[in-house]
């Protein structure tokens, strides 16, 4: 059996990774992004930077941190017919929040009441439909960045004007959601393979929860109305290993907030007492299998 | 192997778990900078990949 590793670098999480191959026996070739050449004319055969051609690898792992490597070496891969964890379907929707919302509400899946609009005046519009407090994000990227909770239309008219004014043509996409009142924290449920392996609470008291600003975890029970709801979210963007950020409203409704598709996990297993690392190695083993 | 190397921007003497992998990143003690190993043998580190917007789960 061939394993691939493709990464960006070896963080926390690449470790226990690695690791976890170890244990189990496997010792998957590393691939660092930055060493791609790849002619996309010819087929798998070429050489990966390995030495070993793509097509003897039964699986490719991807853990890219770099968004838009990983998501041009998966679609490379996929259209070679070559497995990955996760699918180029599964990535493209997850690492946008559009593409994930339209795929949620597709199949149903609770969710904030979201709008998008491409102008300054229409985003205005959007905001005001949504009602204060609303929440502004690009609809890329990760780790917290470039959120805005917008709680007045004179807060709304700045950032409008500041991402018209600054931004690239991906911040003049208004993607506009409501603001959910979390008590304090949000869950992030681990699900692989369609199973919900485990899940944090990430509290905070500011509004943003992640980990990355400074979000502390702490084990949140896999109820059954938890195991459903991010069964069902992965399901809609295509399944593999996910990592699904849940709301709680005022109601204690759980709402789904984002898929991740390369997740982070190196606080986690410590709350949960989970193995983190080893199940996704055991997945990734199994689909392997499948081909080999 | 010798497992200590020199912070690239602190100056600082730096003791490398020994369990390190190629292209792993880890902080400077002294200064807080990330590193990246980028060979076992000899030791070597340099300053990691500023973070782009891209990066991310």
């Amino acid at each position: 059996m061939q394993i691939a590793f493709l990464v960006t670098h070896i963080r926390a999480e690449e470790k226990l990774l690695l690791t976890a191959f170890a244990e189990a026996g496997v010792e998957p070739d590393v691939i660092l992004d930055r060493d791609i050449n790849i002619d996309l004319v010819a087929g798998p055969d070429q050489h990966a930077p390995s030495g070993r051609p793509w097509s003897e690898y039964d699986l490719v792992l991807e853990r890219c941190v770099s968004t838009s490597r990983g998501l041009y070496l998966l679609a490379i891969l996929n259209r070679w017919g070559i497995r990955t964890i996760n699918t180029y379907e599964t990535a493209s929707i997850c690492s946008d929040k559009l593409q994930t919302t339209l795929a949620l509400a597709t199949a149903g899946v609770n969710q904030p009441e979201t709008r998008v609009a491409f102008t300054p005046e229409s985003a205005m519009g959007a905001i005001e439909r949504v009602g204060y407090p609303a929440v502004l994000k690009p609809t890329t990227g990760s780790w917290g960045r470039l959120l805005a909770r917008v709680n007045d239309s004179d807060s709304a008219e700045a950032i409008i004007e500041h991402r018209q004014t600054l931004g690239d043509y991906n911040h003049h996409t208004y993607y506009v959601q409501s603001y959910v009142n979390k008590p304090g924290r949000d869950i992030r449920a681990f699900v692989i393979g369609g199973r919900t392996i485990c899940a944090i609470y990430r509290n905070s008291e500011h509004w943003i929860t992640n980990t990355a600003r400074g979000g502390s975890a702490s084990n949140c029970p896999v109820t059954p109305e938890l195991d459903e709801i991010c069964q069902r979210a992965a399901a809609a963007v295509g399944g593999g290993i996910l990592a699904i950020d849940v709301l709680e409203d005022s109601n204690g409704e759980l709402l789904i907030n984002e898929i991740n598709h390369t997740m982070e996990f190196r606080n986690s297993s410590a709350p949960t007492g989970v193995d983190i690392a080893a199940e996704v190695v055991a997945y990734a083993l199994a689909q392997a299998e499948v081909v080999a | 192997m010798n497992h200590n190397v020199t912070c690239v921007e602190c100056d600082a003497d730096i003791n490398i778990p020994t369990d390190v992998m190629e292209n792993e990143l880890l902080a400077c003690p002294d200064c807080g900078v990330e590193l990246e190993v980028l060979s076992l043998n000899p030791l070597t580190v340099d300053l990691a990949p500023e973070v782009e917007e891209d990066w991310g789960e």
